[in-house]
């Protein structure tokens, strides 16, 4: 290979090409429930045909089925589109409630695969940074992701940010199988780099992962 | 025909076993892993149609797990994923087909015909 990315670049890629996975995978399941409905009410049509009786209260139920279904695919795909759009400003003022449950929705069917519960809990008033939008979000799947393996028995992980100084904090807490031991895995050195390219920090505690942000990295 | 469908899509499932019982197939469904093993170890199926990515066990899992329990089940895969790695993981095992979501229904029976003609 003629060039080599930067293990942002190629941290990013990574995780812009998982989450872009899982969510075309989220859309295929919509679709085929959408489809196995539409089969049923095909079926109904087929039946009312040949002089079977075909409850009203049936088909009303299945196009409320296929509504629901189609609000949850509207909610994957703006999903996608605000991690589509997170690149086009390098640096900008963020409201942290909006990243947190942006990696929330993109991170459901990550934690349903594991087991994991992700217990958010979005602050009263907007916390804001000035940070790299995608960076960040990239930071913060690693962090969620390391943090639904160490969720333990509990299989619980609580998700909130707060304000630090000038900064904020993005917390993941309850994480039971972490202990007062340094984890050996995390951060290594993707999350390293990211930290770095936003000039943030982690913390390791009993129990809980934070991660600090300065108020505006540029300052 | 006796039929286990194993999906965490609780909608997806449940509408299929409806379709299939229209087409004279005796179809139960249950939307998680656990439930599939509990109900392998009471009913005598024919065939299991398993979703390949479900939450705490793959379906290659469970695949294993219900033939430990009865070994002359056959086995059909259906997943959203429609990767490479999973066709040749799914298929590398005898005896088995590999669907890709959205299914279609006409495509399934025909499947579980020849599975079970095998």
């Amino acid at each position: 290979m003629p060039f080599k990315l930067d293990i942002v670049g190629e941290t990013g890629l990574q995780f812009y090409g998982k989450m872009s996975a899982s969510m075309s995978h989220e859309i295929k399941n919509v679709l085929s429930v959408i489809q196995e409905h539409a089969g049923l009410l095909e079926d109904f049509a087929v039946m009312a045909k040949q002089g079977g009786a075909i409850e009203p209260q049936r088909v009303s139920t299945l196009t409320t089925k296929i509504q629901g279904q189609i609000e949850r695919a509207n909610g994957i795909v703006k999903g996608m589109n605000q991690l589509a759009h997170s690149v086009d400003e390098p640096v900008k003022s963020l409201d942290l409630g909006q990243t947190l449950t942006l990696l929330v929705a993109l991170s459901q069917r990550f934690a349903s695969v594991r087991g994991v519960r992700l217990e958010p809990t979005l602050p009263s008033n907007a916390v804001t940074v000035t940070s790299s939008p995608f960076i960040l979000q990239n930071l913060a799947w690693l962090c969620l992701d390391f943090a639904m393996q160490v969720a333990g028995n509990g299989k619980v992980v609580r998700l909130s940010v707060q304000p630090a100084g000038q900064g904020a904090q993005l917390k993941f807490s309850q994480l039971e199988g972490l202990g007062d031991k340094p984890a050996e895995t995390f951060p290594g050195e993707q999350e390293k780099a990211l930290l770095q390219a936003l000039n943030a920090e982690v913390e390791m505690r009993i129990g809980e992962i934070v991660v600090t942000l300065p108020g505006d990295p540029t300052r | 025909m006796k039929v286990l469908l194993v999906d965490d899509e609780d909608e997806l499932v449940s509408a299929l076993a409806e379709r299939l019982s229209y087409r004279g197939i005796d179809a139960t469904w249950v939307n998680n892993c656990l439930d599939a093993q509990a109900l392998a170890e009471l009913n005598d199926y024919d065939l299991a149609v398993l979703d390949v990515k479900m939450p705490k066990m793959s379906g290659l899992e469970l695949k294993r797990r219900l033939q430990e329990k009865r070994p002359a089940m056959k086995f059909i895969f259906v997943t959203g994923h429609g990767s490479e790695d999973d066709f040749k993981e799914a298929s590398a095992e005898e005896g088995t087909y590999y669907l890709v979501k959205p299914i279609n229904i006409e495509v399934l029976v025909a499947r579980m015909k020849e599975v079970l003609a095998k």
